[in-house]
Protein backbone atom coordinates (compact mmCIF):
# COMPACT_ATOMS: atom_id res chain seq x y z
CA UNK A 1 0.00 0.00 0.00
CA UNK A 2 2.95 2.09 0.91
CA UNK A 3 4.76 1.33 -2.25
CA UNK A 4 1.50 1.55 -4.34
CA UNK A 5 0.76 5.26 -2.94
CA UNK A 6 4.69 6.46 -3.45
CA UNK A 7 4.71 4.97 -6.77
CA UNK A 8 1.76 7.66 -7.59
CA UNK A 9 3.37 10.58 -6.03
CA UNK A 10 5.97 10.03 -8.41
CA UNK A 11 3.62 10.41 -10.96
CA UNK A 12 1.95 13.26 -9.19
CA UNK A 13 5.36 15.21 -9.80
CA UNK A 14 5.71 14.49 -13.56
CA UNK A 15 1.55 15.46 -14.05
CA UNK A 16 2.39 18.38 -11.90
CA UNK A 17 4.80 19.60 -14.26
CA UNK A 18 2.88 19.00 -17.28
CA UNK A 19 0.09 20.09 -16.51
CA UNK A 20 1.88 23.68 -15.35
CA UNK A 21 4.30 23.39 -18.58
CA UNK A 22 1.17 23.21 -20.61
CA UNK A 23 -0.30 26.38 -18.98
CA UNK A 24 2.66 28.27 -19.52
CA UNK A 25 2.26 27.75 -23.02
CA UNK A 26 -1.42 28.45 -23.14
CA UNK A 27 -0.59 31.50 -21.06
CA UNK A 28 2.70 32.79 -22.22
CA UNK A 29 4.52 32.41 -19.06
CA UNK A 30 8.33 32.50 -19.98
CA UNK A 31 10.00 31.34 -16.69
CA UNK A 32 7.40 27.83 -17.44
CA UNK A 33 9.04 27.79 -21.08
CA UNK A 34 12.17 28.31 -20.24
CA UNK A 35 12.25 25.39 -17.67
CA UNK A 36 10.50 23.27 -20.26
CA UNK A 37 12.77 23.89 -22.69
CA UNK A 38 15.60 22.83 -20.20
CA UNK A 39 13.28 19.79 -19.65
CA UNK A 40 13.61 18.88 -23.15
CA UNK A 41 17.03 18.92 -23.39
CA UNK A 42 17.70 16.45 -20.45
CA UNK A 43 15.00 14.46 -21.46
CA UNK A 44 16.46 13.73 -24.59
CA UNK A 45 20.24 13.64 -23.40
CA UNK A 46 18.90 10.70 -21.31
CA UNK A 47 16.87 8.47 -23.95
CA UNK A 48 19.58 8.74 -26.10
CA UNK A 49 21.94 6.60 -24.06
CA UNK A 50 20.59 5.16 -20.90
CA UNK A 51 17.79 2.84 -22.62
CA UNK A 52 21.13 1.25 -24.20
CA UNK A 53 22.71 1.13 -21.20
CA UNK A 54 20.32 -0.60 -19.65
CA UNK A 55 20.31 -3.21 -22.40
CA UNK A 56 24.63 -3.35 -21.56
CA UNK A 57 23.35 -4.19 -18.06
CA UNK A 58 21.17 -6.38 -18.53
CA UNK A 59 23.08 -8.90 -20.72
CA UNK A 60 26.00 -8.39 -18.11
CA UNK A 61 24.01 -9.37 -15.23
CA UNK A 62 23.16 -12.75 -17.22
CA UNK A 63 26.56 -13.37 -18.78
CA UNK A 64 28.66 -12.74 -15.72
CA UNK A 65 26.27 -12.92 -12.53
CA UNK A 66 27.70 -11.98 -9.24
CA UNK A 67 26.86 -15.64 -7.29
CA UNK A 68 29.60 -16.95 -9.62
CA UNK A 69 32.06 -14.56 -8.70
CA UNK A 70 30.99 -14.77 -4.89
CA UNK A 71 31.90 -18.54 -4.69
CA UNK A 72 35.34 -17.56 -5.54
CA UNK A 73 35.85 -15.25 -2.87
CA UNK A 74 37.87 -16.57 0.24
CA UNK A 75 41.01 -16.28 1.77
CA UNK A 76 42.68 -15.48 -1.81
CA UNK A 77 45.64 -13.42 -0.90
CA UNK A 78 47.73 -10.78 -2.82
CA UNK A 79 46.51 -9.42 -6.45
CA UNK A 80 44.47 -12.52 -7.10
CA UNK A 81 42.50 -11.49 -4.01
CA UNK A 82 42.15 -8.34 -4.83
CA UNK A 83 41.01 -8.61 -8.42
CA UNK A 84 38.07 -10.84 -7.41
CA UNK A 85 36.69 -8.18 -5.10
CA UNK A 86 37.16 -5.54 -7.09
CA UNK A 87 35.44 -7.81 -10.15
CA UNK A 88 32.68 -8.77 -7.77
CA UNK A 89 31.84 -5.04 -6.69
CA UNK A 90 32.11 -3.67 -10.41
CA UNK A 91 29.12 -6.21 -11.03
CA UNK A 92 26.85 -4.51 -8.08
CA UNK A 93 24.25 -1.54 -8.59
CA UNK A 94 22.72 0.44 -5.51
CA UNK A 95 24.02 2.57 -2.70
CA UNK A 96 26.41 1.84 -0.45
CA UNK A 97 24.94 0.90 2.26
CA UNK A 98 23.80 -1.79 0.19
CA UNK A 99 27.78 -2.74 0.46
CA UNK A 100 27.62 -3.67 4.15
CA UNK A 101 25.35 -6.74 3.95
CA UNK A 102 28.09 -8.15 1.02
CA UNK A 103 30.73 -7.00 3.41
CA UNK A 104 29.82 -9.26 6.22
CA UNK A 105 29.53 -12.39 3.52
CA UNK A 106 33.22 -11.72 2.38
CA UNK A 107 34.06 -11.29 6.23
CA UNK A 108 32.22 -14.52 6.99
CA UNK A 109 34.05 -16.00 3.73
CA UNK A 110 37.15 -14.99 5.39
CA UNK A 111 38.25 -12.42 3.17
CA UNK A 112 41.45 -9.97 4.40
CA UNK A 113 40.43 -6.80 6.18
CA UNK A 114 42.43 -5.20 3.46
CA UNK A 115 39.88 -6.80 0.77
CA UNK A 116 36.79 -5.99 2.19
CA UNK A 117 37.79 -2.12 2.54
CA UNK A 118 39.08 -2.54 -1.14
CA UNK A 119 35.46 -3.97 -1.94
CA UNK A 120 34.39 -0.52 -0.25
CA UNK A 121 35.78 1.44 -2.22
CA UNK A 122 35.46 -0.15 -5.08
CA UNK A 123 31.57 -0.68 -4.90
CA UNK A 124 31.12 2.80 -4.22
CA UNK A 125 33.30 3.95 -7.55
CA UNK A 126 33.50 1.14 -9.96
CA UNK A 127 29.80 -0.06 -10.58
CA UNK A 128 29.35 -1.07 -14.30
CA UNK A 129 25.74 1.07 -14.21
CA UNK A 130 27.12 3.64 -12.54
CA UNK A 131 30.13 3.69 -15.10
CA UNK A 132 27.94 3.46 -17.97
CA UNK A 133 25.95 6.53 -16.38
CA UNK A 134 29.20 8.69 -15.63
CA UNK A 135 30.54 7.95 -19.26
CA UNK A 136 27.34 9.03 -20.85
CA UNK A 137 26.85 11.80 -18.52
CA UNK A 138 30.59 12.94 -18.17
CA UNK A 139 32.39 11.57 -20.74
CA UNK A 140 34.92 8.92 -21.19
CA UNK A 141 37.69 10.77 -20.30
CA UNK A 142 36.71 12.39 -16.73
CA UNK A 143 35.37 8.68 -16.07
CA UNK A 144 38.49 7.52 -17.07
CA UNK A 145 40.69 10.05 -15.26
CA UNK A 146 38.57 9.06 -12.20
CA UNK A 147 38.65 5.70 -11.92
CA UNK A 148 42.52 5.51 -12.57
CA UNK A 149 43.08 8.04 -10.13
CA UNK A 150 40.33 6.76 -7.21
CA UNK A 151 41.86 2.94 -7.72
CA UNK A 152 45.27 2.79 -6.14
CA UNK A 153 43.98 5.20 -3.38
CA UNK A 154 41.51 2.95 -2.20
CA UNK A 155 43.58 -0.23 -2.36
CA UNK A 156 46.19 1.93 -0.27
CA UNK A 157 42.99 2.73 2.24
CA UNK A 158 42.33 -1.02 2.60
CA UNK A 159 45.87 -1.59 3.13
CA UNK A 160 45.70 1.59 5.93
CA UNK A 161 42.56 0.07 7.44
CA UNK A 162 43.98 -3.89 7.65
CA UNK A 163 47.62 -2.29 8.99
CA UNK A 164 45.53 -0.28 11.98
CA UNK A 165 43.19 -2.97 12.40
CA UNK A 166 44.93 -5.96 12.89
CA UNK A 167 45.60 -6.33 16.19
CA UNK A 168 42.41 -4.45 17.20
CA UNK A 169 40.09 -7.33 16.67
CA UNK A 170 38.13 -5.93 13.88
CA UNK A 171 34.51 -8.01 13.24
CA UNK A 172 31.75 -7.24 11.11
CA UNK A 173 28.14 -8.08 12.87
CA UNK A 174 25.42 -9.64 11.60
CA UNK A 175 21.94 -7.00 11.46
CA UNK B 1 27.45 14.07 -26.17
CA UNK B 2 25.66 12.88 -29.36
CA UNK B 3 29.24 10.88 -29.80
CA UNK B 4 28.86 9.09 -26.43
CA UNK B 5 25.21 7.96 -26.89
CA UNK B 6 26.62 6.40 -30.58
CA UNK B 7 28.91 4.59 -28.41
CA UNK B 8 26.55 3.09 -26.17
CA UNK B 9 23.80 2.41 -29.39
CA UNK B 10 27.12 0.55 -31.11
CA UNK B 11 27.83 -1.41 -27.89
CA UNK B 12 24.77 -2.68 -27.13
CA UNK B 13 24.13 -3.56 -30.52
CA UNK B 14 27.04 -5.83 -30.92
CA UNK B 15 26.75 -6.73 -27.30
CA UNK B 16 22.70 -8.48 -28.03
CA UNK B 17 23.84 -10.26 -31.63
CA UNK B 18 27.06 -11.40 -29.88
CA UNK B 19 24.67 -12.49 -26.94
CA UNK B 20 22.15 -14.09 -29.48
CA UNK B 21 24.59 -16.16 -31.36
CA UNK B 22 26.16 -17.56 -28.21
CA UNK B 23 22.94 -18.31 -26.35
CA UNK B 24 19.05 -17.43 -27.63
CA UNK B 25 17.68 -17.80 -24.20
CA UNK B 26 19.87 -16.06 -21.73
CA UNK B 27 20.00 -12.75 -24.10
CA UNK B 28 16.01 -12.54 -23.65
CA UNK B 29 16.69 -13.03 -20.11
CA UNK B 30 19.28 -9.92 -19.77
CA UNK B 31 17.30 -7.65 -21.59
CA UNK B 32 14.21 -8.42 -19.53
CA UNK B 33 16.50 -7.66 -16.87
CA UNK B 34 17.61 -4.42 -18.43
CA UNK B 35 14.39 -3.30 -19.30
CA UNK B 36 13.21 -3.81 -15.36
CA UNK B 37 16.20 -2.16 -14.14
CA UNK B 38 15.03 1.09 -16.96
CA UNK B 39 11.49 0.56 -16.02
CA UNK B 40 12.39 0.76 -11.77
CA UNK B 41 14.46 4.47 -12.52
CA UNK B 42 12.62 5.73 -14.79
CA UNK B 43 10.33 8.11 -13.34
CA UNK B 44 12.12 9.29 -10.20
CA UNK B 45 14.46 10.00 -13.53
CA UNK B 46 12.41 12.17 -15.06
CA UNK B 47 11.64 13.83 -11.33
CA UNK B 48 14.94 14.63 -11.20
CA UNK B 49 15.36 16.04 -14.27
CA UNK B 50 12.41 18.50 -13.42
CA UNK B 51 13.73 19.44 -10.59
CA UNK B 52 17.43 20.15 -12.34
CA UNK B 53 15.58 21.98 -14.89
CA UNK B 54 14.14 24.13 -12.22
CA UNK B 55 16.94 24.76 -10.53
CA UNK B 56 18.67 25.00 -13.51
CA UNK B 57 16.46 28.08 -14.33
CA UNK B 58 16.59 29.53 -10.38
CA UNK B 59 20.07 29.27 -10.07
CA UNK B 60 22.38 31.68 -12.50
CA UNK B 61 25.51 29.97 -14.12
CA UNK B 62 27.79 33.18 -12.70
CA UNK B 63 26.56 32.01 -9.21
CA UNK B 64 27.63 28.57 -9.58
CA UNK B 65 31.20 29.71 -11.32
CA UNK B 66 31.86 31.79 -8.40
CA UNK B 67 31.55 28.85 -5.73
CA UNK B 68 31.90 25.95 -7.41
CA UNK B 69 34.56 27.22 -10.60
CA UNK B 70 38.18 27.14 -11.62
CA UNK B 71 38.58 30.11 -9.35
CA UNK B 72 36.71 29.13 -6.28
CA UNK B 73 40.20 27.00 -4.80
CA UNK B 74 40.02 25.25 -2.00
CA UNK B 75 37.21 26.33 -0.31
CA UNK B 76 34.58 25.76 -3.13
CA UNK B 77 35.70 21.97 -2.91
CA UNK B 78 35.64 21.77 0.70
CA UNK B 79 31.83 22.55 -0.07
CA UNK B 80 31.22 20.17 -2.69
CA UNK B 81 33.08 17.56 0.04
CA UNK B 82 30.48 18.53 2.64
CA UNK B 83 27.56 18.50 0.55
CA UNK B 84 28.75 14.93 -0.92
CA UNK B 85 28.69 13.51 2.66
CA UNK B 86 25.88 15.15 4.24
CA UNK B 87 23.68 14.33 0.90
CA UNK B 88 21.98 11.05 0.33
CA UNK B 89 21.69 11.19 -3.64
CA UNK B 90 21.64 7.61 -5.00
CA UNK B 91 24.23 7.81 -7.86
CA UNK B 92 21.94 7.60 -10.99
CA UNK B 93 20.43 10.90 -10.11
CA UNK B 94 23.69 12.44 -9.52
CA UNK B 95 24.92 11.94 -12.80
CA UNK B 96 23.18 14.52 -14.46
CA UNK B 97 23.31 17.08 -11.60
CA UNK B 98 27.58 16.82 -12.43
CA UNK B 99 27.19 16.82 -15.57
CA UNK B 100 25.07 20.51 -15.48
CA UNK B 101 27.10 21.87 -12.82
CA UNK B 102 29.98 20.80 -15.56
CA UNK B 103 28.18 23.12 -18.11
CA UNK B 104 27.62 25.99 -16.31
CA UNK B 105 30.85 26.21 -15.16
CA UNK B 106 32.27 24.06 -12.00
CA UNK B 107 35.69 22.47 -12.39
CA UNK B 108 36.43 19.30 -12.90
CA UNK B 109 38.12 18.70 -9.53
CA UNK B 110 35.37 19.95 -7.43
CA UNK B 111 32.64 17.71 -8.94
CA UNK B 112 34.75 14.63 -9.23
CA UNK B 113 35.51 15.60 -5.34
CA UNK B 114 31.73 15.85 -5.10
CA UNK B 115 30.82 12.75 -6.72
CA UNK B 116 33.32 10.92 -5.32
CA UNK B 117 32.19 12.23 -1.65
CA UNK B 118 28.84 11.09 -2.59
CA UNK B 119 29.55 7.55 -3.21
CA UNK B 120 31.83 7.23 -0.57
CA UNK B 121 31.51 8.89 2.45
CA UNK B 122 27.89 8.60 3.75
CA UNK B 123 27.08 10.66 7.23
CA UNK B 124 22.99 10.00 6.92
CA UNK B 125 24.09 6.14 6.97
CA UNK B 126 26.27 6.53 9.58
CA UNK B 127 24.34 4.70 12.51
CA UNK B 128 23.69 1.84 9.84
CA UNK B 129 27.57 1.84 8.76
CA UNK B 130 28.37 1.63 12.80
CA UNK B 131 26.05 -0.93 13.64
CA UNK B 132 27.98 -3.18 11.16
CA UNK B 133 31.30 -2.24 11.38
CA UNK B 134 31.52 -0.58 15.04
CA UNK B 135 31.52 3.23 15.92
CA UNK B 136 35.62 3.45 15.84
CA UNK B 137 35.98 1.63 12.50
CA UNK B 138 32.73 3.09 10.39
CA UNK B 139 33.95 6.81 11.62
CA UNK B 140 37.78 5.75 10.27
CA UNK B 141 36.41 4.64 7.59
CA UNK B 142 34.57 7.50 6.24
CA UNK B 143 37.43 10.31 7.92
CA UNK B 144 39.68 8.31 5.48
CA UNK B 145 37.23 8.89 2.77
CA UNK B 146 36.59 12.05 2.97
CA UNK B 147 40.23 12.83 3.02
CA UNK B 148 40.84 10.50 -0.11
CA UNK B 149 37.86 12.12 -2.11
CA UNK B 150 39.52 15.71 -1.92
CA UNK B 151 42.96 13.94 -3.13
CA UNK B 152 40.87 12.31 -6.08
CA UNK B 153 39.42 15.38 -6.91
CA UNK B 154 42.63 17.45 -7.03
CA UNK B 155 44.00 14.46 -9.01
CA UNK B 156 41.40 14.17 -11.32
CA UNK B 157 41.08 18.43 -11.68
CA UNK B 158 45.02 18.01 -12.54
CA UNK B 159 44.72 15.87 -15.12
CA UNK B 160 41.61 17.20 -16.87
Amino acid sequence: MINFLRRKKQYLWLFGFLAVTLASFVFGFNPGKEVFGNFTQFFIEMVTFIPFLFIIVGLFDVWFPKEQVEKHIGQESGIKGILIVIVLAMLQAGPLYGAFPVAYILYKKGASIKNIFIYLGAFSSLKIPMLGMEIGYLGIQFTLARTLVSLPLFIAVGYFMEWYLKDRDFKINKI
Amino acid sequence: MINNAFIFIIVSIVLTLLSLLLDRKKTVMGLKKGWKMFQNIAIPFLNILILVSLALYVVPPSLIVKYLGPGSGWGGQMIAAIVGSITLIPGFISYPIASVLIKEGASYAIVATFMTTLMMVGVVTLPLEIAYFGRKVAILRNVLNFITAIVIGTFVGFIL
